[in-house]
């Protein structure tokens, strides 16, 4: 920007902690056009003093007071018009540093000299408004589909909802009844799903494709170009966002031979079962008789390292409305359920208690349970009677084995690991390379053609899976959020649940893609940068087609052409800045936040020479989780370390090697990095910004240790967001740690 | 229809269901009415030291849902507010917001000159009164809005010390109450919930005993932000306790107090499991349970728990909690021995469960509650629960339900218009 205002407040102990007159010389000495002292800058003499700066023309507004959290509406102004930067004099000098000290002066002076710096290098965004395509794409056609479809369409958008299968309705429109919603809750309720069905087949605003695949989705949010292969031929059509709710299927019962399965033909699933009950006609396989006694055996495969490690949510109940179907319409049948813990949480338990008053209804905990064919070959379920406290064996005519749920999900790495080995074979360009390739071919082969979306994404054709192969990202605050922009995942595929829990899924879920689509057509980014109106900028003349944009974008945003040349899909994109942190060339900048403008702040430290013994430590820091807690220990009253120079950015993955290196010859002594927890259990808001920087600092590393400085120099240290009582140490460690090392030798070149 | 409606839903309560319902929705171009009764948001979840089965920190989320919420145009904020009142009009419901008087105004920039100052200590309500605060504070070191407010029932009569101290014009001790009125189109009732009183199991000591404490309680042990500084303590002497007894169902299953499961207890006990080893690795913790319900990918931290030496989890409700000398002593049928067992421990929590807020309150919208005091949606009159005020879930079944409830109201906002 080039018209600077600095904008000081020395309340809050600001003005005690700090010589403000010699702030004001250097702001003035670092170009700013203007300058305001206020004792209160928050208060409205304060903010109208701003505004009437930024009608004289300012155009760059830096505001030297409290943390870039604090009092957001009074400092916000026109993003399209006015770059506003914040530097944080109470939490982090005034409130944390001791008053009236030389190394406070210092500190609050370097910060001034980076902020200046900084917005200096701001340039504005230009505005995103593109043409936008509301329909709502719901890809599966049961419960949480067709509530998704049902939402979308109420909700005022079109939609196009494709399923596999001719018909709709899913599992549930092979059930009989459905578990109880409504109080007082004892009872089966009647399955409306035929109800929903038609209500969603006669909606003017759906269309529905059965017996469709999915053959291409191009494009993104807003501009997604969907083409389907249906039974009458190709369908083509624009959509602005998807919901992908393709469910689960039954946990494959041929691997439960210890409980029976396949050893006698009594020994069937709960999905079996479903469809006796359905049809009218309760017979066991194999004589066709009506059994006299079924045994359940609840978490087959469920909760179980083997098989399904977790717990698939909805058998225990399902098993309650399956015994209560055979009470209702077989009632002399007896019903027996071993299981490991019962699991019907809040309302359910009245069903549960209704269920076991039943007579000839027999619920027994038990462990390690195995079934065989009896001598008369009739199954016998052999188990530890945890309430016995002894072996038992229940003589069946038959048994029901409660399987588990595995959601219908693709693994979008390992289909396009897959691909790209057959084209590194395909090319053959040498022998060992094409052995590799083949091989790693052959691990992937289950993957073969098991695409659902059929994404044209550089990273691969579906929603990428985490654990257990849902494909989710935040799934305790963010349920709803894949690492995909614009695709919402729903209903069984993204967790198990039951059909009325999946029913709300879609609701939820499609109430995202309806957001996701306004959002869209106002420009502007969606979670967790909400509202943020500015995009990247690539200067591809300097593009090396390195790939690493491409491969390391959390969100799938960037695509390749032949080349190699990132295409950057600008509403996909949620501005975390990874492309930005990995770019060796530099070329990938935000208007706000650009490598030159960090690259700058940095430049802009005072490096005391080593005589004077103040070393210098950048801390790049992540601004959503470790900024936070570092405000709440100042505000605690905390203290620590006047070393440190701290840089908040949006992410660690957003942290480029070159600020490292900037920061190395330029004599500061050391660089913290301080994000959030990565791992399977992550708490970066942007999955895999942590790891990335732990992987680039074990790079950076090396480098160090090649230009024979320590690589102990640098350290990330990982943080939570109510971590605030560490804060002062981790400061304090590393500092001893570079005082131990002493001063960087590059000082002073 | 489309997103440029005239039509607002009204939100009530600010936890993280209506904050939820609140952000989906303004940010699919509604607008919204927030009202939460408390000075700031966030409800019982920033009471949580973590969340299971991640262990990640409640206000990580909660970061950047405030971040949403205050710089979205289309939500409208009232803290310390309650809806009093309401009548069908042509468009949805005509309500009225009554908000406690506003003593400490936006103005304030928490310098914390005023809590310096205060002579009068409360009990803090953040820290469900394990420790005292001044009785002007910010409510909690997250709370947002992030302005202090003052409990003036507390005040010692003239006194003016906060007043004089505070060099922003931002507290006014005469305020007054002040009503509005909104149309709005639709409504989420997302009240949640509060803890089954400790007093009403007296059988398991509760509300006889110090050591004897709810599972909530043992949360804010556990936070560097809670009452110890996240040291976990026995409240009796302070002293770290060597044996701990998780008594669940405390409440929750039993004709006698809570007929339902609270669904989310067994996931926090196993949590509070690995709190207590986290920090006390000799200490011997044993969770007492019926079923221990971990549905989904919680079934992660059942699994690690297991593996937890020093742990063990015991099939038995626990009948009776009697003090024995600086002990306690429980009193259970091992279900799986069959022998009755007399352990004694140095502090007893209870997994307490989850009652609906509604259960309680006036009827708000003539909404229907089954038995336990659970709200039913009553699409006809455009009014939707969500969150705990529906039925017990955990955080993530909240957000999806608060979600969905969002979607619902803005359909039902559409229809009304």
């Amino acid at each position: 920007m080039n018209n600077v205002g600095v904008f000081l407040c020395t309340g809050c102990q600001i003005g005690a902690a700090v010589n403000t007159d010699e702030l004001e010389k250097l702001a003035t000495g670092e170009g700013a056009k203007t300058f305001f002292k206020h004792d209160c800058l928050c208060s409205a003499e304060g903010v109208a003093a701003i505004h009437k700066a930024v009608d004289e023309g300012t155009n760059g507004i830096l505001i030297a007071a409290c943390s870039l959290r604090i009092k957001v509406n009074e400092f916000r102004f026109d993003p399209m018009k006015v770059s506003v930067e914040r530097m944080s004099l109470r939490e982090q000098v005034a409130w944390s540093h001791p008053h009236g000290d030389e190394d406070t002066q210092m500190l609050a002076e370097d910060l001034l000299r980076m902020s200046m710096a900084r917005i200096k290098k701001n340039t504005l965004p230009t505005s995103l408004k593109e043409t936008i395509d509301r329909t709502v794409l719901v890809v599966g056609g049961g419960v949480a589909g067709l509530n998704a479809a049902q939402a979308a369409a109420d909700l005022g958008n079109p939609v196009v909802l494709v399923d596999s299968a001719e018909k709709l309705g899913g599992y549930m429109a092979g059930v009989k009844d459905a578990v109880p919603e409504r109080p007082p809750y004892n009872a089966l309720a009647k399955n409306e799903i035929g109800e929903l069905v038609s209500s969603v087949e006669n909606h003017q605003s759906i269309r529905f494709f059965g017996k469709t695949k999915i053959t291409s989705i191009s494009g993104q949010p807003g501009q997604f170009n969907v083409e389907l292969e249906t039974p009458s031929g190709a369908e083509t059509f624009m959509a602005g966002a998807i919901v992908q709710a393709t469910g689960s299927h039954p946990y494959d019962a041929s691997k439960l031979t210890d409980l029976g399965f396949g050893a006698s033909p009594d020994v069937i699933t709960s999905a079996d079962l479903e469809s006796m009950i359905t049809g009218g006609e309760l017979k066991r396989p194999s004589d066709g008789a009506v059994p006299k006694r079924i045994t359940f055996i609840q978490c087959a495969g469920s909760r179980n390292a083997d098989h399904l490690p977790y717990c698939s949510s909805e058998c225990c109940v399902t098993t309650l409305r399956h015994v209560n179907a055979i009470k209702r319409d077989f009632p002399s049948v007896e019903c027996a359920v071993i299981y490991r813990d019962m699991r019907t949480p809040g309302q359910l338990e009245h069903f549960y208690l209704a269920t076991q008053e039943q007579s000839g209804c027999m619920f027994t905990r038990g462990e390690n349970t195995t079934v065989e064919a009896g001598s008369n070959g009739a199954p016998v379920v052999k188990f530890d009677n945890k309430l016995l406290g002894e072996q038992s064996e229940l003589q069946s005519d038959m048994v029901v084995l409660a399987v588990g749920m595995v959601p219908n999900s693709a693994d979008s790495e390992s289909i396009r690991q897959l691909a790209d080995a057959k084209s590194r074979i395909a090319k053959n360009k040498s022998e060992t390379q094409v052995k590799q390739a083949t091989e790693l071919a052959e691990s992937l082969a289950p993957h073969e053609g098991t695409e659902i979306l059929n994404l044209n994404y550089r990273q691969g054709p579906d929603l990428p899976v985490l654990r257990y192969n849902f494909p989710d990202s935040h799934y305790i605050c963010f349920p709803y959020e894949t690492r995909r922009t614009g695709i919402y995942a729903a209903g069984t595929l993204r967790a198990p649940m039951d059909a009325s829990q999946a029913a709300e899924d879609g609701w939820g879920a499609a109430f995202k893609a309806v957001q996701c689509i306004y959002t869209a057509s106002q420009g502007e980014a969606v979670h967790p940068r909400a509202g943020d109106v500015s995009i990247a900028n690539f200067f591809l003349q300097r593009c090396t087609q390195c790939k690493r944009c491409t491969e390391e974008c959390p969100f799938g945003a960037i695509n390749e052409d032949e080349k190699g040349t990132p295409q950057y899909n600008p509403l996909r994109c949620r501005r975390c800045g990874t492309c930005l942190g990995t770019c060796p060339e530099r070329i990938i900048n935000f208007p706000e936040f650009s490598v030159d403008a960090v690259g700058s702040m940095i430049k802009a430290m005072e490096v005391p020479n080593e005589d004077e013994e103040k070393p210098r430590i950048l801390v790049f820091m992540c601004e959503n989780d470790a900024l936070p807690a570092m405000d709440e220990a100042a505000a605690r009253g905390m203290s620590w370390n006047p070393w440190m120079r701290i840089i908040p950015v949006r992410c660690l993955g957003a942290v480029n090697v070159i600020w490292i290196a900037d920061a190395m010859s330029g004599g500061i002594d050391g660089v913290l990095l301080l994000g959030c927890k990565s791992g399977d259990d992550y708490q970066c808001h942007y999955m895999t910004g942590s790891k990335l920087a732990n992987t680039r600092m074990a790079n950076v590393s090396e480098t160090l240790d090649r230009l024979s400085l320590e690589s102990e120099r640098v350290r990330i240290v990982e943080i939570a967001r109510n971590e605030f009582d560490r804060i002062p140490q981790i400061f304090e460690d590393f500092a001893e740690k570079i005082d131990e090392l002493g001063p960087n030798p590059m000082k002073g070149f | 229809m489309n997103e440029t409606t005239s039509q607002t839903l009204l939100v009530i309560g600010a936890g993280i269901a209506g904050m939820t319902a609140a952000l989906e929705a303004a940010e699919a171009g509604r607008n919204v009415i927030l009202v939460e009764r408390e000075p700031s948001v966030g409800g019982r979840v920033l009471r949580i030291h973590n969340y299971f089965p991640k262990l990640c920190p409640p206000s990580c989320g909660m970061e950047i849902n405030v971040r949403r919420l205050e710089k979205n145009p289309r939500i409208k904020v009232f803290m310390a507010s309650q809806v009093t009142g309401m009548e069908r009009g042509a468009k949805g419901w005509s309500v009225k917001i009554t908000r406690a008087p506003q003593y400490v105004n936006q103005s304030c920039t928490t310098c914390g000159d005023c809590s310096k100052v205060c002579p009068a200590k409360i009990s803090d309500a953040f820290n469900l009164g394990m420790n005292e605060t001044p009785a002007i504070r910010l409510p909690h070191a997250d709370a947002w809005p992030r302005i202090f407010s003052l409990d003036r029932t507390a005040c010692p009569d003239g006194c003016k010390a906060c007043f004089e101290a505070c060099k922003y014009n931002a507290i006014n001790l005469d305020a007054a109450e002040t009503e509005e009125t909104a149309e709005v189109g639709a409504v989420v009732n997302a009240t949640g919930w509060k803890p089954y009183p400790l007093e009403n199991l007296s059988e398991l000591g509760g509300g006889l005993f110090k050591d004897v404490i709810a599972n909530v309680h043992f949360e804010r042990l556990a936070s560097p932000s809670g009452p110890t500084g996240g040291k976990i303590l026995r409240p009796s002497d302070g002293q770290a306790p060597k044996k701990i007894a998780f008594v669940q169902c405390a409440g929750s299953r039993d004709v006698n107090h809570l007929p339902y499961c609270s669904a989310v207890c067994c996931l926090a006990s196993l949590k509070h499991a690995m709190y207590a080893k986290d920090q006390l690795p000799d200490a011997e913790v044993t969770i007492y349970y019926i079923d221990l319900r971990a549905p989904g990918r919680t079934e992660d931290m059942l699994t690690r728990a297991k593996q937890l030496e020093g742990v063990t989890l015991v099939k038995g409700k626990v009948g009776e909690v009697k003090q024995d000398g600086a002990g306690l002593k429980l009193r259970l049928e091992d279900v799986e021995s069959g022998i009755m067992k007399e352990p004694t421990v140095d502090m007893v929590v209870l997994a307490t469960g989850m009652v609906p807020n509604l259960k309680e309150e006036k009827q708000l919208f003539g909404l229907t509650l089954d038995d336990d005091g659970f709200g039913l949606d009553d699409p006809a009159a455009s009014v939707f629960v969500a969150g705990v005020a529906k039925r017990p879930e955990d955080v993530a079944s909240s957000v999806r339900d608060a979600t969905g409830a969002a979607a619902k109201a803005a359909v039902a906002a559409e229809r009304s218009a």
